[in-house]
């Protein structure tokens, strides 16, 4: 029972390191990355990375990954929440730098490629929740007022990242991308589903 | 190449609806033109078509070492008429250049039909499409930009039509 446990514990993790390094492996070998310039290039990892931030971010939350403490989960979701707007400033900076007229199309939402209103409107939900939560003590959101804000944000960025992702002709291998975008969908509905039962259960107690 | 079958498009046909509209009316909007011939309605600048672009770019026999066809026609608005001895400005994200450097734009000119046909080096993916760029911008008749994206990053060449209106 414990052996199975601990392969149970590991088999988790190796799943997780595979779904966030085969992709970003693939892209470090696309043939496209001979053409671009190093900005470029850092942009184009920037968000691949950002997607693989935010499969864990769900993961983290729900306390799906063994060896964590609900305590140490919730201080890593902060602290990659974080990692993960960083993550989205580097993209957006680097391709501005890379073609600033592309990148001022897609953020006034004005661009010929249809994946860009997607990942914008993600941006901005990153950018309102990690804004959000540094100010959470100041403004005295309770736990109950934050998940009300956050939750569906948090389903803007998940939807908003997987359709913008899916849509790129870039230096992402299909499938991987496929399957790490399936990730990031089940692991938030597994989240969801489980909130949702808790407060069900909250609901019936009470 | 017929192993890739599971392509940027038919994820997308099983992604869903709200995908599929977006690429369809992406697709689709490319490629209606106007059918009738007594009033043939002129092309618009397509959104982001003027992206990167040099004014004055030089005529050139081929845009750096080619192997990458770009062509199309000009023809006037209303009558159809063809153009000849249009200029017409074509640059791209390529093998040799990203899309704002000069050494990535050249132009041609049509011929008595109306055709220009213009070669050029592999057009690479930029901005999440592979996608090449022209622009009519000579002052006889209204300035159009056209941003024609390829089916597949594989493909060699690329096509853009253009129906001028009198400026």
């Amino acid at each position: 029972m414990k052996e199975w446990k601990s392969a149970k514990a590991t088999l988790i993790w190796v799943v997780l390191a595979t779904a966030i390094g085969v992709p970003i492996a693939f892209a470090a070998g696309n043939e496209q990355l001979a053409w671009r310039g190093p900005v470029y290039i850092l942009a184009g990892f920037a968000g691949i990375i950002a997607l693989g931030l935010v499969l864990v971010q769900p993961l983290l939350i729900g306390g799906y990954l063994p060896g964590l403490s609900a305590y140490r989960g919730r201080r890593a979701h902060h602290w990659i929440g974080g990692a993960l707007a960083l993550a989205v400033v580097i993209h957006v900076a680097g391709l501005w730098i890379t073609s600033p007229p592309d990148m001022i199309d897609a953020l006034t939402f004005a661009s010929p490629t249809p994946f860009s209103p997607f990942g914008v409107t993600a941006m901005w939900a990153i950018l309102a929740v990690a804004l959000l939560a540094l100010l959470r003590r100041r403004l005295g959101l309770r736990l109950r007022t934050w998940r009300l804000v956050h939750i569906p944000l948090a389903i803007v960025i998940v939807a908003g990242s997987v359709v913008h992702c899916l849509l790129i002709e870039g230096t992402m291998e299909t499938i991987s991308k496929a399957a790490l975008c399936a990730a990031v969908l089940a692991a938030t509905i597994k989240l969801m589903v489980d909130l949702w039962r808790k407060r069900t259960l909250r609901g019936e107690s009470s | 190449m017929t192993m890739v079958v599971l392509n940027r498009r038919s994820l997308l046909a099983a992604g869903g609806s709200v995908l599929a509209t977006g690429v369809l009316t992406a697709g689709v909007s490319g490629l209606l033109l106007p059918a009738r011939a007594d009033g043939l309605a002129p092309t618009e600048t397509m959104s982001g078509g003027a992206n990167n672009y040099r004014k004055g770019a030089p005529v050139v026999e081929r845009i750096g070492k080619g192997g990458f066809w770009m062509s199309g026609t000009v023809r006037r608005a209303g009558d159809g008429a063809p153009l000849a001895g249009q200029r017409i400005q074509i640059w791209a994200h390529t093998t040799e250049g990203q899309e704002h450097e000069p050494q990535s734009h050249g132009a041609t000119l049509t011929d008595k039909d109306g055709a220009f046909r213009l070669e050029m080096p592999q057009i690479i993916p930029i901005f999440g499409q592979p996608h090449g760029h022209l622009a009519y911008d000579s002052g006889d008749f209204k300035t159009v930009f056209l941003r024609p994206v390829m089916r597949s990053a594989k493909e060699t060449s690329l096509e853009a039509h253009f129906v001028l209106q009198p400026a």
